[in-house]
């Protein structure tokens, strides 16, 4: 079930959350934002106000059994006042006091949160079932979110299905994601790095799988990125590329090697038949492919929960194409368009190294 | 600990008295006394909270390990569904005022009954029908929405128990307005001679302000029900966005019952804290208006915080700064009781028999929950734990450590009246350590994990929280071990334990005055009370273990 | 024992038929009685209070709903000042049962509670009326509102700059139900009932422009004389379901009174006792109260 976690964690190596000192405290994650030291500052404030009262009230309370305790059965007490009210005046005016600087903490880090820069960089953030996908200004999709360090970057926060909640506890940021209504949060990351986003909202089978990687580039290397990432084909072949959509936005919920999940396995499906809960047997081809990812509602395979939410517009359909290509080459068929995606020559021997496991296969194959 | 009166006797109590007034099952089921239904509701909501325990310890089993141990992810989301609607809408809300204030309300008035006793025993039919409404949603199919039931996913959700349990829901709070409807007419109409509204017990002015409650929010949870029944049969469209609702709206609806209901919760417990602190210390209870006006102050800021539950959901930043103001209004008379309780046992003489120690530790532990609460009401702080265990580990210790901690002093404190018994002390203190010392190590780890970002109702976890997992999981044994403990004694003391005394404790209220167990109309005559907290003319009688007043018993 | 004074108010003395062990005197119970009713009113009236809650935040946010039902004339102002009519001449007639009662005029009781159920029911025959009109013109709510007399589409057109990749498919596929709608007007409750078979696939509007609760201060949508009004399934929404919950609580109104006129037939009120009487009467008032702010909030928008 942890698939999608393992594959993070293992992809990434990050050691999420760092609970040694030098990465952060006893109580708090460390800090990655410039909203970070601000929270941090009123969590750490009201949190000495509570330890002092605490070891206030448990040590009266301590003294006090003790001192006054009850030697014989029917001792009545030492002393007998009932009530004094410039000592309740007293106690209840330093609390007062006290809270209120609490919330003046807290509503100036909330104020800043709310109001972001001018200049901030815009990046559509969609919550759904269960991932989360970030569209950047260039119209780049992505499941990950990679942002330049020291820059304002604004996030703009949909659901398309249940309300989602974006929480990256490094950056101390969290917004619900509601659908029908754009909530909008933003952050200044401050140390390059690898942190991990993830849902807080409940939302379903898979919530705690709901994770995303969050990168803060180096000075320069954002735009690099984003330049790579918004053309996979560039460097790859359609069945490559579908493998790299198949792990990023299908591998939550479909195996490729057979296991049982949310969803048919991809291992084999393609040509084979599948029934569906209306009885019917339909072979899967292009068109049924196709149709599953555009209308996944329409037909559902026997024995499985109708949870697939659309990709409609979401996936291009030289995306959807590569799809197919890889989940032919997955039932061991040769794909038709194996070569064709490439388009420059230079850039084949960068595809073959960091060629994987079914690349291979589709060589040997050939 | 303070000396046991050496005076044993296990001979059932012989006279006339409410248990055995009448017999037979329908004697109890048809009955209008409110011991009877008391009795039938304390016993009926442990019942409930067996269940509720279950889930939770199946809940931290499945929590020892990062990844799958004991069931799958529906099943995992399913129980802590189902664990927080039973112990949220079964267990705690009616826990201290259906069931012990029930038992206690009109006795410690001098009165007969309650105003109404027969819209009493609907009441408690109504919550039955509740707890079936639950069992049904299970049979149903189960519902894995949280027991929040946000939209839209708890319209979408194809899970079959959703309808049964917002029923049941519904049900549950018209039982719940009609024992606070009950309470707040019988404290203004059925006083007796000598008690103003000033010489009313502090647990009263508690029951009161919770009713006050119960009557004002619990009707907005009735109809965001019905709302939300009728958004998933009818697709209505006030609250579903695709059909142009607003989900916002609907939580706004939903807490504006459910975080006055945290009041609901926390009111009756901190009344019978004030009760035990003050008995127990033998003195006279410190700030008596305060603490009575604090309770009422707590009913009322209680109604106008409701927004901070959802100061990352897209309100308007505006409502979330006036919110954040409003809740720390609040923590001022939470506190003001606090410290006015410390006050009570300075110079007292204090007696660490059960309830004492279930009291101190609802100091302890409501102060760790309340204080707490303070970093949810800062906004900023609030967005970093907002939906983590932080927020999990907050509200089980007012909820959980409180509510149920002051239930369980309450049930100790009034046992020997309820079935004039007394139980095993030494067998209570053991119990309280393992209740005590569990309840700390299940919920403090969980403090240090929401901190550092563990959201809540996740069923896998990144493998650096399990650690702080496991000691949770490890202490939630140890306290389910102290409730068998309890629940053990207390049966053994049905059929083993001392006769009880009239007054074993001490204590100035009403019941006291009247035997233990009371009969059946309470009082031949109604009584004359004075100073609920003056304990100066009562003496203690070795030979009995009792209290004896110069004035005498109230009730023969 | 205890203070003597306390012994004169009890059982030696003969209890009054109708007063319950547990009360001191009539005067108590009967102060309890109505005290208790009073409070049963206030979560009447805060059970209403969510819905009128929810109507205003919709008011708000989106007057142009209001103003659009208003201005199509989806609800008949005759019929809902009959209603009123009605409700208001039965609330005197309840408050002249009550005056009988008190008075022993046991037979004009009878008449007059008679004729708070006459009223009460000509209220939901009227409301029958009402809703079958609705049904029968396709005015309800959510995906129920299919108006064919007005032909007003909930949404005709999409002018909105909302050009994201993925709000676009959800475009295209309201466009494609708006179009079949306006071919064939005649086939939308078919429509109607596939979109309730297919929960899991909303269509969301972009985000953003849908009803917004509390939102931020000042973004509540302009209203302007020529765009289309979006979302006025709403409006029937909240018309049915606040319609609805009174009519139900006037079916529950019109039940007591049939109590109180079986046991007024029989002859149980009398000077002397009669609690029961206006206790039904506050009831009704209340239900009545409810249904004058109904009114003008549903049926003179303007």
């Amino acid at each position: 079930m942890n698939t999608l976690l393992a594959r993070l964690l293992a992809q990434t190596n990050i050691d999420w959350p760092p609970v040694a000192p030098e990465d952060g405290t006893f109580w708090l994650p460390p800090q990655a934002s410039t909203q970070a030291p601000q929270t941090d500052l009123a969590f750490y404030f009201i949190y000495w106000v509570s330890v002092f009262f605490f070891i206030l009230i448990v040590f009266l309370m301590t003294v006090f059994v003790f001192r006054y305790r009850r030697r014989v059965e029917g001792e009545g007490p030492r002393v007998n006042v009932t009530h004094n009210t410039p000592l309740e005046l007293v106690w209840t005016t330093i609390p007062l006091i006290l809270v209120v600087v609490m919330f003046y903490m807290g509503f100036r880090g909330f104020m800043d949160l709310m109001n972001p820069p001018a200049d901030a960089m815009d990046v559509y953030v969609l919550g759904q079932k269960w991932n989360w996908n970030f569209t950047y200004p260039n119209g780049h999709q992505d499941t990950e979110l990679h942002v330049p360090v020291d820059t304002n970057v604004r996030l703009i926060l949909e659901s398309q299905d249940v309300i989602h909640s974006f929480y990256v506890p490094a950056f101390r940021i969290k917004r619900d994601a509601v659908p029908g209504r754009y909530n909008k949060i933003w952050f200044k990351a401050t140390k390059p790095g690898e942190y991990l986003a993830l849902c807080a909202e409940y939302c379903g089978t898979q919530h705690s799988d709901m994770l995303a990687r969050v990168v803060v580039h180096e000075p320069g290397m954002f735009e690099k990125w984003l330049a790579d990432a918004s053309d996979p084909f560039k460097t790859r072949s359609y069945a490559e590329v579908g493998q790299l959509v198949v792990t990023k936005r299908c591998g939550g919920c479909h195996s490729i090697d057979g296991s049982a999940n949310v969803g048919p396995t991809f291992k084999d499906l393609f040509g084979s038949e599948v029934k569906h809960t209306d009885g019917a047997t339909v072979l899967v081809d292009e068109e049924y492919v196709r149709k599953s990812i555009i209308n996944p509602q329409a037909e559902i395979v026997a024995g499985y929960d109708p949870v697939m939410p659309t990709f409609k517009g979401q996936l291009k359909d030289r995306e959807i194409t590569a799809i197919i290509e890889y989940l032919k080459q997955l039932a061991g068929m040769t794909s038709t368009l194996s070569d064709v995606g490439r388009e420059t020559e230079e850039a084949a021997p960068a595809a073959d190294a960091a060629a994987s496991q079914p690349t291979e296969t589709e060589k040997d194959s050939e | 600990m303070a000396t046991i009166p050496a005076d044993y006797s296990a001979a059932p109590p012989a006279r006339d008295n409410y248990l055995t007034h009448g017999r037979g099952i329908l004697s109890w089921l048809c009955t209008l006394d409110h011991k009877r239904i008391g009795v039938m509701y304390l016993v009926s909501i442990l019942a409930a909270f067996l269940l509720g325990g279950i889930f939770a310890i199946l809940i931290r089993t499945e929590l020892l390990t990062p990844e799958k141990t004991i069931m799958g992810a529906d099943t995992y989301n399913q129980f802590f569904t189902l664990h927080g609607a039973i112990m949220t809408f079964l267990v705690i809300i009616p826990g201290i005022p259906a069931a012990l204030g029930n038992f206690v309300l009109p006795i410690m008035l001098g009165a007969k009954d309650l105003a109404f006793p027969r819209i009493n025993l609907l009441s408690y039919y109504l919550w039955v029908a509740g707890a079936l409404f639950s069992v049904l949603a299970i049979v149903m199919g189960s519902v894995d929405t949280g027991w929040t039931f946000y939209i839209p996913y708890a319209t979408d959700t194809t899970m079959g128990g959703v309808i049964p349990v917002l029923m049941g829901v519904f049900v549950l709070g018209f039982s719940s307005i009609f024992t606070g409807l009950n309470f707040i007419v019988t404290i203004h109409k059925m006083r007796p001679p000598g008690m103003g509204w000033f010489e009313l017990p502090l647990f009263l002015w508690a029951l009161y302000a919770t009713a006050v409650i119960q009557i004002l929010a619990t009707p907005v949870i009735g109809i965001t029900g019905l709302l939300l029944i009728a958004e998933r049969v009818g697709q209505f469209g006030i609250f579903h966005p695709g059909l142009g609702g607003d989900p916002v709206l609907y939580q706004h609806f939903f807490w504006f019952y459910s975080h006055p209901a945290v009041y609901i919760m926390i009111l009756p417990a901190m009344g019978v804290i004030s009760e035990i602190i003050s008995i127990f210390s033998r003195k006279h209870i410190f700030g008596y208006h305060f603490i009575a006006f604090s309770s009422i102050a707590i009913a009322m800021f209680g109604f106008i915080v409701w927004g901070h539950h959802m100061f990352v959901s897209g309100q308007s930043t505006l409502i979330s700064v006036i919110f954040s103001l409003l809740t720390y209004s609040v923590s001022i008379p939470s506190a003001v009781k606090v410290f006015n309780w410390l006050a009570t046992m300075y110079g007292g003489s204090i007696s660490l028999r059960a309830p004492m120690l279930y009291a101190l530790a609802f100091i302890f532990i409501f102060g760790i929950g309340g204080l707490t609460g303070l970093f949810l009401g800062a906004l900023a702080t609030d967005v970093h734990l907002h939906d983590t265990y932080f927020v999990v580990a907050h509200f089980h210790y007012v909820m959980m450590g409180s509510t149920l901690i002051a239930m369980i002093a309450g049930i100790h404190h009034w046992w020997p009246k309820m079935v004039g018994r007394m139980y095993n002390e030494a067998a209570a203190f053991i119990a309280w350590v393992f209740v005590f010392v569990g309840m700390n190590l299940t919920f403090f780890p969980q403090f240090i994990m929401g901190a550092h970002g563990m959201p809540r109702r996740y069923y896998n976890y990144p493998p650096e929280f399990e650690n702080l997992h496991q000691m949770s999981t490890w202490g939630s044994y140890l306290m389910a071990v102290g409730f068998v403990i309890i629940a053990a004694y207390l049966l053994h003391s049905l059929f083993a334990g001392r006769t009880a005394p009239a007054n074993p404790w001490g204590g100035a209220t009403l019941e006291w005055r009247c035997a233990s167990p009371p009969p059946h109309d309470n009082y031949p005559v109604t009584p004359t009370a004075g100073d609920p907290y003056d304990f100066s003319d009562l003496k203690y009688n070795p030979q009995t273990g009792d209290y004896e007043s110069d004035r005498g018993p109230a009730a023969s | 024992m205890s203070t003597a004074t306390d012994a004169e108010s009890h059982a030696v003395h003969e209890h009054p038929p109708h007063l319950a062990h547990h009360f001191d005197t009539e005067e108590q119970q009967f102060e309890a009685d109505v005290q208790g009713m009073w409070l049963f009113l206030a979560t009447e009236i805060l059970l209403f209070a969510g819905l009128f809650c929810a109507y205003a935040v919709y008011r708000a946010h989106h007057p142009e709903i209001f103003y659009h039902a208003y201005k199509q004339h989806y609800l008949s102002v005759f019929w809902g000042s009959v209603n009123t009519a009605l409700l208001l001449v039965s609330s005197f007639t309840i408050a002249a049962a009550v005056w009988c009662a008190q008075h022993n005029y046991q037979k004009w009781l009878v008449w007059m509670l008679v004729a708070t159920l006459a009223l009460g029911s000509g209220f939901l025959v009227v409301k029958y009326i009402e809703y079958s009109h609705k049904i029968h013109s396709g005015l309800l709510w959510g995906t129920g509102f299919n108006p064919q007399k007005h032909g007003h589409g909930h949404d005709d057109e999409h002018n909105d700059a909302h050009d994201e990749a993925h709000a676009a498919t959800a475009h295209a596929d309201e466009h494609e139900g708006d179009d079949a709608l306006h071919d064939e007007p005649a086939d939308a409750g078919a429509s109607a009932d596939t979109s309730a078979e297919d929960q899991l696939q909303w269509v969301y509007e972009p985000g953003g422009t849908g009803p917004r609760g509390l939102l931020e201060p000042g973004s509540a949508i302009e209203l302007s004389e020529d765009e289309q009004v979006r979302n006025v399934q709403t409006f029937f929404g909240i018309y049915f379901l606040m319609t609805g919950l009174h009519g139900l609580h006037v079916i529950a109104g019109l039940l007591a009174i049939t109590w109180l006129l079986v046991k007024a037939l029989k002859g149980h009120f009398t000077a002397a006792y009669f609690t029961p009487v206006p206790i039904v009467g506050l009831y009704w008032h209340v239900v009545d109260l409810v249904w004058i702010y109904l009114f003008p909030l549903l049926y003179l928008i303007h």
